[in-house]
């Protein structure tokens, strides 16, 4: 059993979590994942590590409540204990080598991208953060990248916050204006990172992209976690998470991810029932 | 009195029943049954059987208890030997083991020595309520990695050596291939758990949710008391064809179904592990994973499953009694045959068709055999122009695994040999790195549960001999 030490909501949807998990906090790296169950009987998920106290011995995540099992690992309170924490799963993201790098973060993306700028700050490295969010109410961890980031951009579709557009066009815009950038690292929703990826190719910057399939285990035994990388099969567990941003099918890594869709509205709905009759 | 030519039946669930359903299949002998099949055993001078049996279970010794009806004096004989009789007397291949060598095999069936091992277990675990007499720690640690049947064993063995033992499981449960591998039918949970339960009381702690080369080196083992490591980290990841369409929904591999299946008991109605529930499933390969899997998907209310082998019936390397339960219980056999393609649906004219990218049938060419390979099998040669598609909505693959990386990956001197195995001496496990062993499906790739659990026990020997001289020079 693993104790929440610490729970603050980030916004609406999104909830940040401090997890005691001493022999976790004392390997994780940025780029890494963990595994949870929220409690017996309950579905493994991963979810990457979003900071790490190893004097504390704790783990930060911070997840979105999309589905059934988020929605139940939200209803923890502080003080309370979540069943199994496994980790820290998955290769550290490479700063080998690099000097200047641009982090583009987008939605709750931006909290596994926050450890890999403060990552690269610590370094030594100069780090341009862009991070984007659908509204002003979803902006998250704004004062943290700006305090690990040489350059900070914030971008809202609706334009309620920052500047209003996608994380796409700054990019561009720095790319443009010659910004010689050792290295692109996005992560965030499938099609955002696609479209990074597509901005930085034209310009020859290496860009890596954080992938987070459906996992089970998450140790390397399942398969369920493949992805075509460079025309070849690929574990996101144990080759990953991160990968070349050029190389990866992202239409199938798209489609897969959807492939319980239909289960997981079922089992949403019955969680939200179940609260709700909890409530009354 | 004339000796009996067959074996004692085995009284199972009739197969249209338990085609439904995820309870076990065999139902395992009365005290009855085993006492007349145990008068069966001709208790010759040459014993065989205990050469045919990779643990070395006095074999003869303890069916002589059955025939005196001294069960729980059976079960002690077994133990001596066994560190988990009721799993071994379930999924052993005892046909090419020491059934295979019965000296009353040579006339008539040979001695049904699996099903009274899983009786003289089963007795034992439901009559015994003692405690286990404890030996004295001899002060000296060893940390296994992997709850599997290897490393179980292993523990279990060095335990009764007086060895204080840690196991360390990257699941969060005890039980390795046995609990998110074979199935409920085949090895209910619960007998594993039980069997887990017995190697803590003779002091084995089991750690789980350590991923030992993520969460701890084998090298912070030794540091942190350690005196020396055995790996039984298992096969790894899933083999995959290569071949068109593995990527489409639909697509498994063995270890993600049974894992789903088995280990997050998707089987279940109110599970929160979902698992797709196809109507017609294609499983490629014609091992006892393939029969594990394809007899999964029919219990999960499959119409048609069928096994999709390159070679013939002859060929195929499950266990014959799992092929015929499989074969009652409706599995159909495309035997000669090889997968050319995965097709999916793809609605051109509708990208977001919620059927898109879900797996409609799978491309499979005729195949006859050729002349023998390197093992003497004979090779599946394709028939050109051959080819026809097999209308399913789900593809399992179960053509075997490639080992694990994470811990040769982060352990200095590990030696590993070209497909990533680790190097280890066949009879004790020894490996490249001072005071490491290791066995089981990480050296050896996939085998059996009674081949990891004979590389279990030897290690645990050697570890035992290595620990003794070391203390000796030391």
């Amino acid at each position: 059993m693993f104790k929440i030490v610490n729970k603050q909501k980030l916004n609406s949807t999104v909830t940040m979590m401090d997890i005691h998990a001493p022999l976790v906090a004392k390997k994780a790296e940025a780029g890494q994942f963990i595994i949870l169950r929220v409690d017996a009987d309950g579905e493994r998920i991963p979810l990457t590590v979003a900071g790490f106290d190893r004097n504390a011995g704790t783990v930060k995540i911070i997840f979105q409540i999309v589905g059934a099992t988020t929605m139940r690992l939200n209803e923890k309170h502080e003080g309370e204990f979540i069943e199994d924490f496994v980790g820290p799963l998955g290769c550290a993201t490479h700063t080998e080598g690099i000097k200047k790098v641009c982090i583009v973060g987008g939605g709750v993306g931006c909290a596994i991208a926050l450890p890999v700028a403060q990552k690269f700050h610590s370094i030594g490295c100069e780090v341009h953060s862009i991070i984007g969010f659908r509204n002003k109410e979803l902006v998250i961890l704004k004062d943290e990248f700006s305090a690990c980031s040489d350059k900070l951009t914030v971008m809202t579709d609706d334009g309620s916050y920052g500047a209003k557009g996608l994380v796409t066009e700054p990019l561009k815009e720095a790319l443009d204006a010659g910004e010689n950038y050792d290295e692109v690292i996005a992560i965030g929703p499938l099609v955002m990172m696609k479209f990074v990826v597509a901005t930085a190719k034209p310009f020859d910057v290496p860009t890596t992209v954080s992938m987070n399939p459906i996992m089970i285990d998450g140790t390397g035994m399942c398969g369920g976690c493949r992805l075509t990388v460079g025309g070849k099969t690929k574990f996101a567990c144990v080759d990953g998470p991160d990968f070349n941003g050029f190389e990866v099918d992202f239409d199938e890594a798209a489609a897969r991810a959807n492939a319980y869709a239909d289960f997981e509205r079922r089992e949403r709905e019955e969680c939200c029932n179940l609260f709700k009759k909890e409530l009354k | 009195m004339a000796v009996q030519p067959k074996k004692r039946e085995m009284p199972v669930q009739d197969a249209k029943l338990r085609a439904r359903n995820f309870m076990e299949v065999a139902l395992g002998y009365s005290e009855e049954d085993a006492v007349i099949e145990a008068q069966r055993c001709l208790n010759c001078k040459n014993r065989p059987c205990i050469e045919g049996c990779p643990v070395k279970v006095l074999i003869p010794d303890f069916i002589n208890k059955i025939k005196e009806h001294d069960f729980e004096g059976a079960y002690s004989v077994i133990s001596k030997s066994s560190a988990l009789p009721a799993v071994c007397g379930r999924v052993c291949p005892q046909e090419t083991q020491c059934e295979s060598k019965c000296t009353l095999g040579i006339k008539f069936e040979p001695v049904a020595i699996g099903r009274l091992e899983r009786f003289v277990a089963d007795y034992h675990n439901k009559h015994f309520n003692g405690e286990p007499t404890l030996l004295k720690s001899n002060g000296k640690k060893v940390a296994v990695i992997g709850s599997g049947p290897s490393g179980l064993t292993c523990a279990g063995d060095l335990a009764k050596k007086g060895y204080k033992v840690t196991v360390f499981e990257a699941l969060h449960v005890a039980g390795g291939v046995l609990v998110y591998g074979i199935p409920e039918f085949r090895l209910p949970k619960e007998i594993v758990s039980k069997e887990v339960e017995t190697l803590k009381k003779y002091g084995v702690e089991i750690e789980t949710n350590v991923v030992v080369g993520k969460t701890v080196t084998i090298d912070e083992l030794f540091e942190s008391g350690y005196n020396a490591v055995y790996i039984a980290s298992g096969a790894g990841l899933p083999r995959f064809m290569g071949i068109k369409g593995e990527s489409l929904k639909g697509v498994y591999s063995a270890n993600e179904f049974l894992t789903r299946a088995n280990l997050m008991k998707a089987y279940k109605d109110d599970a929160h592990t979902p698992i797709m529930k196809a109507k017609n499933v294609a499983v490629v390969g014609g091992g006892n994973v393939a029969m594990d899997a394809a007899r999964t998907a029919l219990r999960l209310g499959a119409d048609n499953v069928y096994i999709i082998y390159r070679r013939s019936m002859n060929e195929l390397p499950a266990r014959k009694e799992e092929v015929e339960h499989a074969l009652e219980e409706g599995v159909k056999f495309e035997v000669l045959r090889n997968p050319v393609e995965i097709m999916g649906y793809n609605n051109q004219d509708d990208k977001r068709d919620a059927k898109n990218g879900f797996v409609t049938g799978i491309n499979i060419i005729k195949c006859e055999l050729g002349e023998p390979d390197e093992k003497g099998r004979r090779r599946p040669v394709e028939i050109e122009g051959s080819e026809y598609i097999l209308p399913v909505d789900c593809v399992i693959m179960a053509i075997g695994t490639s080992p694990n990386p994470l811990i040769n990956k982060t352990t200095k001197g590990l030696n590993v040999n070209s497909h990533g195995c680790i190097i280890a001496d066949e009879s004790t496990g020894k490996t490249s790195k001072n005071g490491v062993f290791a066995g089981g499906d990480a050296v050896t790739g996939a085998a059996t549960v009674i081949l990891a659990m004979g590389a279990g026990k030897s290690a645990a020997e050697a570890i035992d001999e290595y620990l003794n001289n070391k203390r000796r020079i030391g």
